[in-house]
């Protein structure tokens, strides 16, 4: 599942830059990044930094405008969009701060959905949600909606949806942002089980830097677009 | 993503905005109920002219007259293509015409003026012989009374206009009984030449005939309000009818009689024209054809035939044009559905993109549900519009009976058109769900995902 030298993500050069109106926004420059298979790292910087896009971009659901990003060997930029999208349905798992669960949806179906969006048999559903919520202890609300869950437990939703596909890379935006830090916490563990357990790949896009200290292997830094620091924690 | 869960995925998001959506259905509905509701006047209004039209003879008939030369008639043209001799309107045409494939039936023309006896007061009249193929063709729908009892019945069918100078009560004719005089046509056997022996049978004509005064009772046994449509030339214009064979037998003195008495023929009796009916108009040309090859003169309307139907394909369009009016508001309402959708869904968009949904899955999903609006509303709207043309059909008959008019059926919905219109929408539908469906799969998923 990762690249032959253990990298399992490898930003080469990255850039991404936005033009509004005759101003250049430089995002993401020119950062080069390499994410082992089985790595828990934290990408840390102030609001603005160019994490989240250098998350997105790693993600595929955004395109480089410069440099390249090679995920299991395979340039995304060279992907045609149903590709990618495969690449975001099976090989990728993703956690927002705000959960985005959809709210019509009850904790069953939105665990539900990635597997129909990867055309899973629907024999083998029932079974790959009930497990997934097992994995992040919701395995008793699944007929509740978002809004009858707290934020701690929605979050533990969406990682139960980011996992039911048994992605490889897991993707997460400032996961602990919108809660308190108790619940924060729990869910830095849950993902910490998660990478120990499953051997999975996380990345996961900070500002709290006790957090990343504490939970993540390795904290890469940036500061307006560029990567400024890369190094394994003391 | 599979077709079941893209159906699934559809019908939920269409039940979240119910409100939103029923009235889109509703829109789509409208207008396939006004689409319907056009094509089923026109496809009714169609089918009552056609049936009217065909049960009267016109378009179905052949009026064969004897091809003459007339000199001094006509101006004189370059000796035409040569043709077939012309030949004698007799009887022996007559069974060679009921011999020609697809032909129903063949019969004279009987009209003549005459005048009736009712209650000791003299009437004058027209009497025409009714075939008995009349029976069940719709020209005496609406009658009072009945048609004859049989092809040999002495009895009368009065026009209206007839039966009210009988007697105020029309009504009160029906058993009543009258008397027809008229001139009968009696052969005058040929004087006996020296050295010839014998003569001609009675009625060949060789001798000539003699007019001679009959009187005939017939008892009144149905009253017909409008003129019984029969074709050109056919019994409708007649005051006073009479069973065909009956009139046959009464061997009225006609106009072509004066006319063989003087010509030379071949001393059978000849009739001035005879009505060849066609199984169905379409055989008319052919029929037509044959029987100017065997050297008689014909006449038809088929020509009338075909500019009717132009007519009503034109009409037809025109109503499905003025129909698709409100379809295509209603695709405006779909378009607009669907946009509003996808600015309330922005952000679903994202999350659906995020967790791996092709371009392909949202525009599919766009697709269905606007695909699902036009089903939903194409069923609904045909049935809207079959049940208004049931309300239009009562309203109208309501119309007709107090004007004592019979009862018709203007709306006609055939399956064709319920299914037709059931798939337009649908095609409508979905073409209107075409801009927003790739506008939604176009969506940056990064994009989408800010929107709050």
């Amino acid at each position: 599942m990762t690249t032959g030298h253990g990298v399992a993500v490898r930003a080469e050069s990255v850039s991404r830059h936005y033009e509004m109106g005759t101003t250049l926004i430089r995002a993401v420059d020119d950062v080069t990044l390499e994410v082992h298979a089985g790595e828990f790292i934290a990408l840390l910087g102030s609001s603005g930094s160019g994490k989240s896009t250098l998350l997105n971009l790693m993600a595929g659901l955004d395109r480089p405008t410069g440099g390249a990003i090679f995920a299991n060997g395979k340039n995304l930029s060279e992907m045609n969009p149903l590709e990618l999208a495969r690449y975001r349905s099976r090989t990728v798992g993703m956690v927002f701060q705000s959960f985005n669960l959809l709210p019509r949806m009850t904790l069953e179906e939105n665990v539900e959905l990635p597997l129909r969006l990867a055309e899973v048999d629907r024999g083998e559903r029932g079974q790959r949600v009930q497990e997934a919520l097992e994995r992040v202890r919701l395995d008793k609300r699944t007929g509740h909606r978002p809004s009858e869950m707290s934020g701690g437990e929605q979050q533990r939703a969406a990682l139960a949806r980011a996992l039911v596909n048994r992605p490889t890379l897991l993707f997460a935006d400032e996961p602990t942002g919108n809660l308190d830090s108790t619940t924060g916490e729990s869910i830095m563990l849950l993902l910490k089980e998660i990478q120990e357990k499953l051997g999975m790949t996380i990345v996961m896009v900070t500002h709290e830097r006790p957090l990343a200290e504490r939970f993540a292997d390795r904290i890469v830094s940036l500061a307006d677009g560029k990567l400024v620091s890369d190094g394994v924690k003391s | 993503m599979r077709a079941g869960d893209l159906g699934e995925l559809a019908l939920r998001n269409l039940r979240e905005a119910i409100l939103r959506n029923s009235l889109t259905t509703l829109g789509v509905a409208v207008g396939v109920a006004s689409l319907v509701a056009m094509l089923s006047l026109g496809v009714g209004l169609q089918a009552l002219a056609t049936k009217r039209l065909s049960n009267s003879g016109l378009f179905d008939t052949v009026i064969v007259t004897q091809r003459r030369n007339m000199p001094g008639m006509r101006r004189r043209v370059p000796a035409p293509a040569p043709e077939k001799e012309a030949r004698e309107l007799d009887e022996d045409a007559r069974k060679e015409f009921e011999r020609l494939p697809n032909v129903l039936e063949v019969y004279p023309q009987i009209r003549f003026p005459t005048e009736v006896r009712y209650d000791g007061n003299p009437y004058s009249t027209i009497v025409a012989g009714v075939p008995e193929s009349a029976r069940g063709n719709g020209s005496f729908d609406g009658m009072q009374g009945t048609f004859f009892s049989g092809p040999n019945a002495d009895e009368a069918i009065l026009q209206i206009e007839l039966a009210k100078e009988l007697s105020p009560q029309t009504s009160s004719l029906i058993g009543k009984e009258l008397i027809v005089r008229y001139a009968e046509r009696e052969a005058i056997p040929p004087q006996s030449e020296p050295g010839k022996g014998g003569g001609e049978s009675a009625d060949t004509g060789g001798g000539g005939f003699s007019i001679v005064p009959r009187e005939k009772k017939l008892r009144i046994v149905g009253i017909v309000e409008t003129e019984p449509a029969a074709g050109f030339g056919g019994f409708g214009s007649g005051r006073l009818l009479i069973p065909l064979e009956v009139a046959s037998t009464l061997r009225v003195a006609q106009v072509n009689d004066l006319r063989d008495a003087v010509r030379a023929t071949n001393k059978k009796p000849s009739y001035a024209s005879l009505t060849v009916r066609a199984k169905s108009p379409t055989q008319v040309e052919g029929i037509e054809t044959a029987i100017k090859d065997m050297g008689f003169g014909t006449f038809s309307l088929l020509d009338a035939t075909r500019n009717l139907r132009l007519f009503f394909t034109i009409f037809d369009l025109l109503l499905a044009i003025f129909g698709s009016l409100a379809l295509a508001v209603a695709t405006l309402g779909i378009i607009n559905t669907l946009v509003m959708a996808i600015l309330e869904r922005r952000r679903e968009i994202g999350i659906l993109k995020a967790l791996g949904a092709a371009d392909r899955d949202v525009k599919q999903l766009f697709f269905v549900e606007a695909g699902v609006m036009g089903l939903l509303g194409g069923v609904l709207g045909a049935g809207l519009g079959w049940f208004i043309g049931k309300i239009v059909t009562w309203g109208t008959n309501l119309y007709l009976h107090r004007q004592n008019l019979p009862s018709a059926h203007v709306f006609s919905v055939p399956w064709w058109l319920v299914l037709g219109a059931i798939a337009f929408a649908v095609i409508v539908s979905l073409a209107a769900g075409l801009y927003p469906a790739s506008r939604a799969a176009r969506l940056n998923p990064v994009e989408a995902l800010r929107y709050e």
